[in-house]
């Protein structure tokens, strides 16, 4: 995981945005569980990929990464709010307020064509990625 | 449109805050309100809810700053707030900032109008295409003095040099515009048909010249520049296809320069005709004169080197098509200068002196406003601990110390800026006549730049370093207060050292100045004016018709009350002019080159110039007379040494070789011709009208019996009545060229003294407040020395002793300062050892006057410290 969060990601400025994701045992402890990790630049991709699947608003994106991923993955309020404001001001993200099933009013993004192709590129590129630490870890397990 | 998002979100962010940040908060409200309700949906009561959701997300107003500070006009905001919160500071000290304020303007301001000047003069490339390959080509004489080539040479290196794309001869020309309005002699080059192309310019309106008009008896064209098109011709449309009479002759103009084509080797030339003219056989004529400038441009796979080394092969290979008089035998080539070089030579040393003390003046200033601000920083000392204290980061305290500093420079930078145009007028007022590419200077876009720079750069330096001392753990500590005052002092001591620099530098020039002014020119310059006259058109065309107008006008002008003497002379000293010619004396034989004055017999009188031995001309030395010269002093000494000069025979320019002899007469003292500062040139005097030809351009000197400009228009009226066609070209007091001899020297005097002047002042205001900032620190100190029984004497004396061994410190220190200063501007003394004892002993004894003066007001108030109050103080 270490050497993962120096390879700089294509599109992602390194040290310009730190996104924190707490990685948690998939328990129901609701004890907040110790920091284990730090991975620079996925959020935009879990965030690019949830929304490639329907148009959400904050909440909804972080609790649809949350369910997809079984509860490893929590995501950080502010980190998510951040990310997503550079995403759209980005042009990756479009926003507009809407209403809710529940007539509530949200702020809802969508995935434009560049944030469709970002998505590609950067699902290829984290592929390859982890494919090559997970040949590291087999090769020292 | 994509692109350009960041920045539309950014800019409007910074512009309608409230929209944005109500977007942000709504959506962190509605991200709250979600979480909650998915607790509650979990089995949560309400109150359990909020409290889950609340650990989840933080206060909102951490959020709100997160989300925002992602953004890059937040950068923006804080530096927004950074400069608010230094003027709130700024306003809150008035005195200091004023003081740092008009500090840093003075430096700025001295620094960009200097930077105005020099810039276009000395860095930016001549305003033509590929001005790096643009050269100038000199003969040079037996000692290897530069001068202009004569036409014969021209036409032999244009013929057989590669070097060159191409090259151009002009020849100084003063035509006399006549018929429309008054006469106006007018400054121009006759030029060969290349002369635009070598500088890659091309007329406005009109044509270029082609090699058609400079053929011998072709019919006269000219080119005008816009200055003198819309002067006369009412714009250079309207000039073009017009016929104008320049001494008599008819000129078609044919084309009209563009305004910002820049004449930089005579800037004041306003019209170009072709020269039309081919040298022959026959060596005693005008063509076989040094007076042909040749320009040229360099071929694109040529140097100056190589140019260099061409024409000297091609020197010592003579062509019997092109025969070579002794006094252009091209022995040594020709001597290629870049013609940048060519035109800022006179006035490098001058600038890059008044360069090196602005910067030296900048320093100076920059080290008062930090030493301004080290006093500063140690007061608010207290501030900052609580700051730190309170959890404001040592990188944001020290970011806002610098803003501050910036904001101080930016404050004096533009106070500077709006001052530099004054600065700038000033400079240019004061310039010489022979400071090259004057109207190029002013205050645009690359100045206003520097300016920009040079404020930031000094506001981050400036505040940097008192920043980072005020910032330094532990600053209150006795230790710490103690390495401050050493810091001040440090200071001082350099800016102590900068001003005796300058002021040295000032002071030998003033001594060279000095020097120049009490030098004896060889004539008494007092109470007299001269006036040029310039003979033009047909009536003048033959040498008696000179003769009789330059005798009808002295009579007449002789006639005017209040004129002692007057005379005609070809040239006159420190005027510029310049006419000198070979000679050949009879025994033993010995050739050179000295000046020729045609004169009037009443030259020598009306100058006052001594008469040696023999005779000075008189009335009966006319044509057809037997030839008779007056030689100078030096004249006289190099050629006949200790023999008697009267008697002896000498053979001039064109008579040289196998001509008809002169007999000397007279021998007068030396003038100084050149300068002040050159030594008299050898000089021969012969009379009007016993030369091969008279002279149709010469200068009426008049000798008064009281203010001699004010007969001026009496002086204009006399000549004018005996013909009002001749234009009356240069009308100035002797004394003016006196003065005007002294001009660099005089303007780098001018320009040295005022910023040393300013940095003793600004030195001064620095030692003061050292000083008094020391005095206030050992308030305690002097109390407790006061009650112990020191008398005020005391008291006053070891506040003084302080500023003057930090005086004595800086001086010694400047005093190795000013020694590799002077050396900078050697070539500029004159008559002073750039070691000149009495200048810098004066120089030191100023400073120490200064320094006492600057610690006197603080020692008094040492002084006066009452014991009682200063213990109770603690």
């Amino acid at each position: 995981m270490e050497n993962l969060s120096e390879l700089p990601g294509p599109g992602v400025a390194p040290g310009r945005h730190i996104l924190t994701i707490k990685m948690r045992s998939a328990s129901l402890d609701p004890m907040p569980a110790p920091k284990t990790d730090v991975i620079q630049g996925t959020l935009d991709l879990l965030i690019l990929k949830t929304l490639s699947l329907a148009p959400l608003h904050g909440f909804g994106i972080a609790r649809r990464i949350e369910q997809i991923s079984r509860d490893v993955f929590k995501v950080n309020p502010g980190s998510l709010l951040t990310a997503l404001q550079r995403l759209e001001r980005a042009g990756l993200l479009d926003a507009e307020w809407r209403s809710t099933d529940n007539a509530r009013r949200a702020r809802y993004y969508t995935l434009t064509r560049a944030g469709r192709k970002r998505l590609e590129a950067e699902t290829t590129d984290w592929k390859r990625r982890s494919a090559a630490v997970f040949r590291l870890l087999k090769a020292e397990g | 449109m994509a692109l350009l998002r960041p920045v539309f979100r950014g800019l409007r962010a910074l512009f309608r805050p409230g929209q944005a940040d109500a977007d942000v908060a709504d959506e962190i409200a509605q991200y709250r309100e979600a979480a909650e309700a998915a607790h509650r949906a979990r089995g949560l009561d309400a109150e359990a809810a909020r409290r889950a959701a609340r650990l989840e997300l933080g206060g909102d107003l951490a959020l709100r700053e997160a989300v925002r500070a992602s953004g890059w006009e937040h950068a923006v905001e804080t530096t927004v707030l950074d400069v608010r919160h230094a003027l709130r500071r700024l306003r809150g000290s008035p005195i200091f900032t004023v003081t740092a304020v008009a500090t840093f303007a003075v430096g700025i301001s001295a620094s960009t109008a200097v930077f105005s000047a020099v810039s276009p003069i000395l860095l930016e490339p001549l305003p033509f295409p590929a001005a790096d390959r643009l050269v100038t080509l000199d003969d040079r004489n037996a000692e290897g003095t530069p001068m202009p080539a004569t036409l014969g040479t021209y036409e032999e290196v244009r013929t057989r040099a590669r070097a060159f794309e191409a090259l151009a001869a002009a020849d100084p020309w003063r035509p006399s515009l006549i018929g429309s309005g008054t006469p106006e002699r007018l400054e121009g080059r006759r030029v060969t048909a290349d002369y635009f192309r070598v500088f890659g310019a091309v007329p406005l309106t009109g044509r270029d010249f082609t090699a058609a008009d400079d053929e011998p008896g072709a019919p006269a064209v000219a080119i005008l520049n816009h200055g003198l098109a819309q002067r006369r011709f009412g714009g250079a449309r309207a000039a073009v296809g017009r016929t104008i009479r320049l001494d008599d002759d008819p000129y078609v103009v044919v084309g009209v320069m563009p305004p910002g084509f820049s004449n930089v080797l005579a800037p004041a030339v306003g019209i170009w005709s072709p020269l039309r003219e081919r040298s022959t056989g026959d060596l005693a004529t005008r063509e076989w004169g040094h007076h042909y400038q040749l320009v040229a441009r360099l071929a694109p796979s040529s140097s100056g080197e190589a140019a260099s080394r061409e024409l000297l092969a091609i020197g010592r290979a003579p062509r019997p098509d092109f025969p070579r008089p002794r006094w252009a035998d091209l022995a040594q080539g020709l001597l290629v200068r870049p013609l940048q070089e060519s035109v800022t030579r006179g006035a490098r040393p001058a600038l890059l002196a008044i360069t090196a003390s602005v910067a030296l003046l900048l320093a100076i200033a920059c080290v008062n406003v930090a030493n301004l601000l080290l006093a500063r920083s140690a007061r608010r000392r207290p501030e900052f601990a609580m700051r730190i204290a309170l959890g404001a980061g040592r990188r944001r305290l020290l970011r806002q110390l610098v803003t501050e500093s910036v904001v101080l420079a930016a404050l004096g930078g533009g106070l500077g800026l709006a001052l530099a145009p004054l600065g700038i007028r000033a400079l240019v007022a004061a310039s010489p006549p022979e400071l090259p590419r004057v109207e190029a200077i002013r205050l645009d876009a690359p100045v206003f730049l520097f300016a920009a720079a040079l404020t930031s750069l000094i506001g981050l330096l400036v505040g940097l370093a008192p920043a980072l001392g005020a910032l330094r753990a532990g600053g209150g500590s006795r230790h710490a207060t103690l390495r401050r005052g050493r810091l001040r002092g440090a200071l001082v001591v350099a800016e102590v050292a900068l001003a005796l620099t300058l002021l040295v530098s000032a002071g030998l020039l003033f001594r060279s100045v000095q020097r120049l002014l009490a030098i004896e020119p060889g004539f008494d310059p007092s109470g007299v004016v001269t006036l040029q006259v310039v003979q033009a058109g047909r009536a003048f065309d033959s040498d008696a018709a000179r003769l009789q107008f330059f005798d009808q006008a002295l009579a007449a002008v002789r006639a005017v009350p209040g004129v002692e003497r007057a005379a005609f002379t070809s040239q006159l000293p420190l005027s510029g002019e310049v006419d000198g010619y070979g000679y050949e004396v009879e025994t033993p034989g010995e050739t050179g080159n000295a000046l020729r004055y045609a004169v009037s017999p009443d030259y020598f009188a009306t100058m006052r110039i001594p008469l040696v031995a023999g005779r000075g001309l008189a009335a009966t030395d006319r044509p057809g007379a037997p030839p008779v010269v007056v030689i100078n002093q030096s004249f006289a000494w190099r050629v006949f040494g200790d023999a008697n000069p009267l008697g002896q025979r000498l053979r001039f320019g064109p008579q040289m070789g196998n001509g008809r002899w002169t007999q000397v007469v007279g021998v007068v003292g030396d003038v100084r011709h050149y300068s002040l500062a050159v030594d008299p040139p050898d000089a021969f005097y012969v009379a009007n009208g016993q030369w091969e030809w008279t002279d149709n351009v010469e200068t009426l000197v008049v000798r008064a019996a009281g203010d001699p400009v004010a007969l001026v228009p009496s002086l204009q009226r006399a000549v004018w009545a005996v013909n009002p066609n001749v234009p009356i070209a240069r009308v100035r007091p002797m004394a003016g060229f006196v003065a005007a001899s002294a001009g660099t020297r005089r303007f780098t005097l001018l320009a040295i003294q005022t910023l040393a002047l300013t940095a003793l002042l600004l030195a001064a205001l620095g030692l003061y407040g050292v000083v008094s900032g020391n005095v206030t620190e050992r308030t305690r100190e002097i109390g407790i020395r006061t009650a112990l029984g020191a008398s005020p004497g005391d008291v006053v004396g070891q506040v003084v002793r302080h500023a003057e061994a930090l005086t004595l410190t800086g001086a010694a220190i400047g005093l190795v300062g000013a020694y590799g200063a002077s050396r900078l501007i050697a070539s500029m003394l004159f008559g002073v050892s750039p070691l000149d004892p009495l200048t810098y002993g004066a120089v030191v004894v100023l400073l120490a006057a200064v320094a006492l003066l600057a610690a006197w007001a603080p020692a008094r108030r040492a002084a006066a410290v009452d014991p009682t109050i200063a213990l109770r103080a603690e």
